[in-house]
């Protein structure tokens, strides 16, 4: 294996199946190939002389690309590390002392400003809209808004249209985090309706270490990162040369090959279809509600998550039991509980996320694994909890 | 190199031809050596799991991997590994260490005076003086130490700049733009003394030259990749923890690093600045002699064929290949601009574009005139003799002809 192109990213080992889409994805080919070519540049993009301006060079094409996946303009895109540090930005140097998120948001969002009021989601995890509304006109201060496209853990897509309508009547400003969404769901700035949103390249195909925050309009950002004024001043710090170039060229891919999600919407379907064929007592969670083609959060009531996790990583099925930030410690989802889900069925929830490259035979994998631990839990007592 | 890693470098080469110059600015950037880029490649592919996943085996072999870099990272400055916390680079560790040891001082104040005071020099790196500035509009108070004229910090004007309130002391290891070495233990010594904690920006001196934190007493310390050979966009800051010092986050979330760094930790990249420090560690010794000949020669070189030129900076008390002149007389620009076959640089790249003259040759003394007329030259790893032999040559046709053009005498630097 001379370089990264080479090493077939993106197609996964057979005697393993990898049902964590959510928590990473493998690197696209055009991604791999990208990063090669840049891996042995050495140029500083700030630098003036010619290694330097083909860096800077490669920088802003890549800029143009990322943009293109929303259809923004391309001056707004601001490279940070990663999904995080874009969120911290928007909610901290969006300029509004006044924060809503909503409840189901990502842990990055909620501890970026921990005193923002919280928006309630309703049974499905959809926000309600009404709240949203009642708290923007109760209070005159200019706001910010953080909601995200789709959640991280069930999947549930926000009608980010309707809140991008609610907060410009109230003069607020919106951000969405968009990381699970991108390269899933069709994105389109307009239709979001945001002002900032959040881009993180290795939930597309792209490498860890790289994301973005979007500014779709004339906004200033008040930089979180200060330094020698990279990012026009946005953000501090060398340009992650090599991961900026692998982002812009997952993200084109991701967007070329959308329709691919059709497919794995079947998929995720079928899957869905046969646990309720196994255990009809199997909750999928959010299910009435607008949801990404690739994800599913799943309870068996009386089941521990952990039990489920660990019983089908030893048959060779990766899955989580919710964020994978917060997977190797144990505490319940803020996302179900804002659900209203009751506390057994919280403590039996995994998340099944599949992507791209995933096959009937990963589901058909999944679905052996998950008979058999279910027919050893219903056979004994063993591994149930009561909550 | 024979590896066959080696590949996408000689054929980006090969794309390149003899087109790009010869690379002389190795303090603004590395080239990645191909030894880190074969440690980093399975991460990027087949190993692509998040290593915050712990409930499958993806998760968990990305996540021993970069305990492993870590650990590298950690024997080449003397550290725990839990002393270590990772970030996209250096300017977010600088940024990291100064605005979070000011933010926990502030929000949880020891008994007695709150410290709330700051000491750095005129000569630190942007991003240590913007953060700097960011607190002073918070409220703090900083106090910006001039430099002697060879660039290193007084330590009797340090004593007399701390006080009961002073909270921090951040100076740099080794200068970006002109390579001086403070003098680190000792004003971890006198920090330690005072009850001050010392921050230093090590980005340039890490792989280059011995540094120990236990024996030098720093606290806090920010690494990069791409100055060591390593990949951009990571680095890391050295928090010590006994006796332990403690930072706000500035970016909070998942919990990561300890909660003092949330995000997704980029896998391959913290495989690649781990391969980088052990590489760095094993061949400093060597290195640093190589580069120092290397360093000599390009020096004596240019003295020999350009009449008054002069080093800035202290000519001992610098890091084995780096390089800064005044060409009396002749604009710096001007001299970059004629020697289209080598990659140089007036100073900081972060500020290189601007037509200001640096602000750190400003500070060193030198007249306006003699720092615009200061040049940044940096030899690394892959600088052969020959490229230094033809730096000497196309530098000395350059320098003969433009003082020929605007023949001023500058005063600044040191004669050589």
């Amino acid at each position: 294996m001379g370089e990264i192109a080479r090493a077939r990213p993106g197609v996964l080992a057979r005697t393993e199946t990898y049902l964590d889409w959510n928590a990473t994805t493998p690197l696209r080919a055009e991604a791999a190939a990208a990063m090669s070519a840049m891996l042995a540049r050495c140029g500083n993009p700030s630098s003036v002389h010619r290694w330097g301006r083909a860096a800077r060079q490669a920088i802003e094409r890549a800029r143009a690309a990322v943009a293109a996946l929303l259809d923004a303009p391309s001056d707004g895109v601001v490279f940070v590390s990663g999904g995080t540090e874009a969120n911290h930005l928007a909610l901290l140097g969006g300029g509004r002392d006044r924060v809503l998120v909503s409840a189901v948001e990502h842990d990055s969002v909620l501890r970026a400003v921990p005193e923002a009021e919280r928006i309630p989601v309703d049974q499905d995890g959809i926000i309600a809209l009404d709240t949203l509304d009642r708290l923007l006109a109760a209070d005159p201060r200019p706001a910010l808004v953080s909601v995200m496209l789709a959640n991280n853990e069930t999947g549930v897509v926000q009608p980010v249209n309707a809140i991008g309508a609610i907060t410009r009547a109230h003069g607020a400003l919106f951000h969405c985090d968009a990381v699970q969404a991108a390269g899933k769901i069709a994105l389109d700035a307009h239709t979001i309706g945001a002002d900032f949103v959040t881009l993180s390249a290795h939930k597309l195909g792209g490498p860890p270490g790289i994301g973005a925050l979007v500014v779709t309009g004339e906004l200033e950002v008040t930089p979180l990162l200060h330094g020698g004024g990279q990012e026009r001043g946005r953000r501090a710090g060398t340009e992650n040369l090599t991961g900026i170039a692998g982002f812009a060229a997952a993200a084109a891919a991701a967007a070329e090959e959308i329709a691919v999600y059709d497919r794995v919407r079947a998929l995720r379907d079928a899957l869905e279809a046969g646990l309720a064929a196994i255990a009809p007592e199997a909750v999928v969670l959010g299910a009435a509600a607008p949801r990404l083609p690739n994800t599913t959060a799943i309870a068996m009531p009386g089941v521990a998550a952990e039990t489920q996790v660990i019983a089908l990583d030893l048959d060779g099925v990766m899955v989580s039991a919710g964020a994978a930030c917060s997977s190797g410690k144990v505490g319940p989802s803020h996302v179900l509980e804002a659900m209203g889900v009751g506390p057994d069925l919280v403590g039996s929830t995994i998340r099944v996320s599949l992507g791209w490259d995933s096959s009937e035979a990963d589901v058909d994998h999944f679905l052996r694994a998950w008979t058999a631990l279910y027919r050893r839990c219903r056979g004994s007592s063993v591994g149930a909890r009561a909550a | 190199m024979s590896s066959p890693v080696a590949d996408p470098i000689r054929r980006f080469e090969a794309h390149l031809g003899n087109t790009m110059p010869i690379y002389l600015d190795n303090q603004s950037s590395t080239r990645l050596d191909p030894r880190v880029l074969e440690a980093m490649l399975p991460y990027f592919t087949e190993q692509f799991g998040n290593p915050h996943s712990a409930s499958h085996a993806y998760g968990r072999i990305a996540g021993e991997a970069i305990e492993q870099a870590r650990s590298e990272v950690a024997a080449l400055i003397h550290a725990d590994p839990r002393e270590l916390v990772f970030t996209s680079g250096a300017t977010e560790a600088n940024n990291l260490a100064i605005k979070g040891a000011a933010h926990f001082a502030r929000l949880y104040p020891q008994s007695g005076q709150p410290r709330d005071h700051i000491v750095t020099l005129t000569t630190e790196h942007k991003c240590v003086l913007e953060s700097c500035l960011r607190l002073k509009r918070e409220g703090f108070r900083v106090t910006y130490l001039p430099v002697e004229p060879n660039g290193l910090v007084s330590l009797d004007r340090l004593a007399a700049a701390l006080s009961e309130q002073t909270l921090l002391v951040s100076i740099m290891a080794a200068h970006n733009e002109i390579g001086v070495i403070q003098p680190l233990a000792e004003i971890g010594a006198l920090c330690r003394s005072r009850g001050v904690l010392f921050h230093s920006d090590a980005a340039q001196a890490v792989g280059k030259i011995a540094l120990d934190v236990e024996a030098m007493r720093i606290d806090l310390l920010s690494i990069s990749g791409h100055k060591v050979y390593g990949p951009k966009g990571v680095g890391l800051l050295y928090v010590r923890r006994r006796p332990r010092v403690r930072l706000l986050p500035l970016i909070d979330g998942g919990g990561q690093e300890r909660g003092l760094r949330s995000g997704t930790l980029p896998t391959p990249l913290c495989v690649g600045i781990g391969r980088a420090a052990a590489i760095a560690e094993a061949e400093m010794t060597h290195e640093a002699g190589r580069l120092r000949r290397l360093r000599d020669r390009l020096q004596a070189g240019l003295a020999r064929r350009i009449p008054g030129l002069r080093l800035n900076g202290d000519a001992e008390r610098r890091l084995p290949g780096s390089l800064n002149f005044c060409f009396p007389g002749i604009a710096a620009i001007k001299l970059i601009e004629a020697c289209p076959g080598i990659a140089m640089s007036t100073g900081s790249a972060c500020t290189s574009a601007s037509v200001e003259p640096s602000y750190v040759l400003r500070a060193l003394g030198l007249s306006e005139a003699d720092a615009n007329s200061g040049i940044r030259i940096g030899l690394g790893r892959f600088t052969t003799p020959a490229e230094v032999d033809f730096a000497i040559d196309a530098l000395a046709a350059a320098a003969g002809r433009l003082a020929a053009e605007s023949p001023v005498a500058g005063q600044g630097g040191v004669p050589i």
